[in-house]
């Protein structure tokens, strides 16, 4: 068995995605920034007056401040995701840094460990800009929704390591559409994020289980607002699973994929 | 003479991608301050030799070692050591000039002042410094290829590895290329070079190998091997009539018959060579001296690669 290879050097790589990012902060924060903001206006302003309110983890509550947290959520999911799917394509495929990396003492497994660090990095900046939107906008409850920072992080490391798993597969940039059509949509679709997961039929239920936005998103609820569906310890315990398992596939996949 | 350690040394190493043999229990040893070619048509296993000499491809069988140590176990500390230009501009498009030796810098654990002063030194050797703060992708090729040799150099390395440093530059640049690397050899660097171009590798290798099939043909300085495989003097003949075929046929002159063109190998001051002239040559002979794009073409053959 190999080891693997790891060590603090990693942080070289993610800090040179924090310098590629501050060349354009300003663009890269205002999509963090007005995209809740459209959400909302669409969603909570335009679709509120049609649904008034929403029953969650048996509270009532208006639709904006129901689905508020979720934009938090699939935000810390988009974030990642892109990072390590596109992102880390174009700088592996198209502008072969990782390959000029593993001439330096850099293994391949710190390198794909630096960029889902990296998108599990961006994930936390965008939850942080978001939480700042809908505090000034008065939908956050509780002083613990400051946690949702750390939580972004860890959500980051799932979504980011999902996506790694598919870069490791994908033959090409265009064949990413199939994980997103059959893995982000639905989870973004589906995952309790614009309707209560409790007003699904059981099996629509238990399939939400199954979901690490669900978790997610009932966590991120749960830091905001206090309640949430699911028990906060089986949640975390989820993705922290789902982040390790994915993890350790997409540095076999990309090993298969780059070591030649 | 002692008995010196060398720098890289591998044994019977070979390199299978699937049931393909890419390099065939090849063993080599390159010396301290030596500039050493691997030559060979494509798919020769040049780029798979030079891979695995750093630590980026794992051997299939066999032993690598650079510096003494196995590129298995020590492949960091080695790479901490060596300077890789490779064959693909490898750059960081989304990084300035100078930012791309001072990130790069980082992978080496390079303290900050270190890399700024080794970045300011190897931008001013490579005539790149007036476009410090430009971006990559507005360099022209050969300022690209620069930076990529400056960024190879950015650790202080002991051996650099230079996978076609010249490959698609125009003549000027090539030969700016040429000058820094030989100014590098002058201060005693190790340098393991691959090219498709005979004259660079002429010009600039103490010793290298011709490889073919994953195999080494010939090792030896390049005029060793001139004189060993294509003679001091070569006679081109365009058109040639058939009497002439005929007398280098009946002589026993090493020769070459293609399409429209022969090609007679004589030694210096050869009598054979003078009869020629004399007898069969009043137009279109190319009298030359032997080159070591003769040694590869006979040696690797005139059939295209592909």
């Amino acid at each position: 068995m190999r080891s693997l290879d790891l060590s603090w050097r990693f942080f070289k790589v993610w800090r040179r995605n924090l310098i590629v990012y501050r060349r354009i902060w300003k663009v890269n924060f205002l999509v963090p920034l007005l995209e809740p903001l459209f959400y909302l206006a669409a969603f909570g302003v335009g679709l509120s007056g049609l649904i008034g309110e929403v029953l969650h983890a048996g509270e009532e509550m208006s639709y904006i401040r129901f689905i508020a947290p979720a934009l938090l959520a699939t935000a810390i999911m988009f974030n990642a995701f892109f990072e390590t799917t596109y992102a880390s394509f174009v700088r592996m495929y198209y502008q072969k840094t990782f390959d000029a990396m593993l001439a330096t003492p850099l293994s391949l497994n710190e390198v794909i460990t630096a960029e889902i660090v990296w998108g599990a990095t961006k994930s936390m900046l965008a939850a942080a800009i978001i939480l700042l939107v809908i505090t000034t906008l008065g939908l956050v409850n509780s002083p613990l929704a400051l946690l949702v920072i750390p939580l972004a992080f860890l959500g980051g490391l799932a979504f980011g390591s999902a996506g790694m798993f598919f870069t490791g597969i994908t033959p090409s940039i265009d064949m990413f559409n199939l994980p997103i059509f059959l893995f982000v949509t639905p989870l973004f679709l589906f995952s309790g994020t614009f309707f209560p997961v409790s007003g699904l039929p059981l099996w629509g239920q238990t399939l939400a289980l199954i979901s690490p936005l669900y978790h997610l998103v009932e966590l991120t609820r749960w830091l905001i607002l206090g309640k949430m569906e699911a028990h906060p310890l089986l949640s975390l315990g989820y993705l922290t699973g789902f982040a390790l398992v994915f993890y350790f596939m997409s540095l076999k996949t990309m090993q298969r994929r780059l070591i030649k | 003479m002692a008995k010196v350690n060398p720098i890289i040394e591998a044994v019977e190493v070979t390199k299978k991608f699937g049931t393909f043999t890419a390099v065939d229990k090849v063993s080599l040893a390159v010396n301290q301050g030596e500039f050493f070619g691997v030559l060979g048509p494509n798919g020769a296993g040049k780029t798979s030799i030079i891979r695995m000499m750093y630590g980026f491809s794992p051997l299939s069988a066999g032993v690598m070692k650079v510096f003494g140590l196995d590129i298995s176990t020590g492949w960091r500390e080695i790479r901490g050591q060596i300077g890789v230009c490779q064959q693909d501009n490898t750059l960081d498009p989304d990084l300035s000039v100078e930012k791309n030796l001072l990130v790069f810098a980082g992978y080496y654990r390079l303290a900050q002042s270190v890399a700024a002063l080794r970045t300011r030194e190897l931008l001013n050797f490579f005539a790149l410094n007036h476009r410090r703060l430009a971006q990559v992708s507005q360099l022209s090729g050969g300022m690209a290829r620069r930076l990529m040799l400056a960024r190879s150099l950015i650790n202080d390395p002991r051996l650099v590895i230079l996978d076609e440093p010249t490959t698609g530059l125009d003549p000027q640049s090539r030969h700016q290329v040429w000058e820094k690397l030989r100014e590098l050899r002058s201060r005693g660097l190790t340098m393991v070079l691959t090219t498709h171009y005979m004259e660079e590798a002429a010009h600039l290798c103490d010793r290298l190998i011709i490889m073919d099939r994953g195999r080494i043909l010939v090792e030896g300085s390049p005029d060793q091997l001139i004189s060993a495989y294509a003679g001091k003097s070569i006679i081109e003949v365009e058109t040639p009539r058939p009497e002439l075929v005929a007398f280098v046929k009946q002589q026993q002159v090493r020769h070459e018959e293609l399409a429209n063109r022969l090609i007679i190998y004589t030694a210096e001051n050869d009598q054979l060579g003078r009869v020629i002239r004399e007898r069969f040559c009043p137009e279109k002979c190319i009298f030359r001296s032997g080159t070591l794009e003769d040694v590869f073409l006979h040696l690797t053959g005139r059939e295209l690669r592909e």
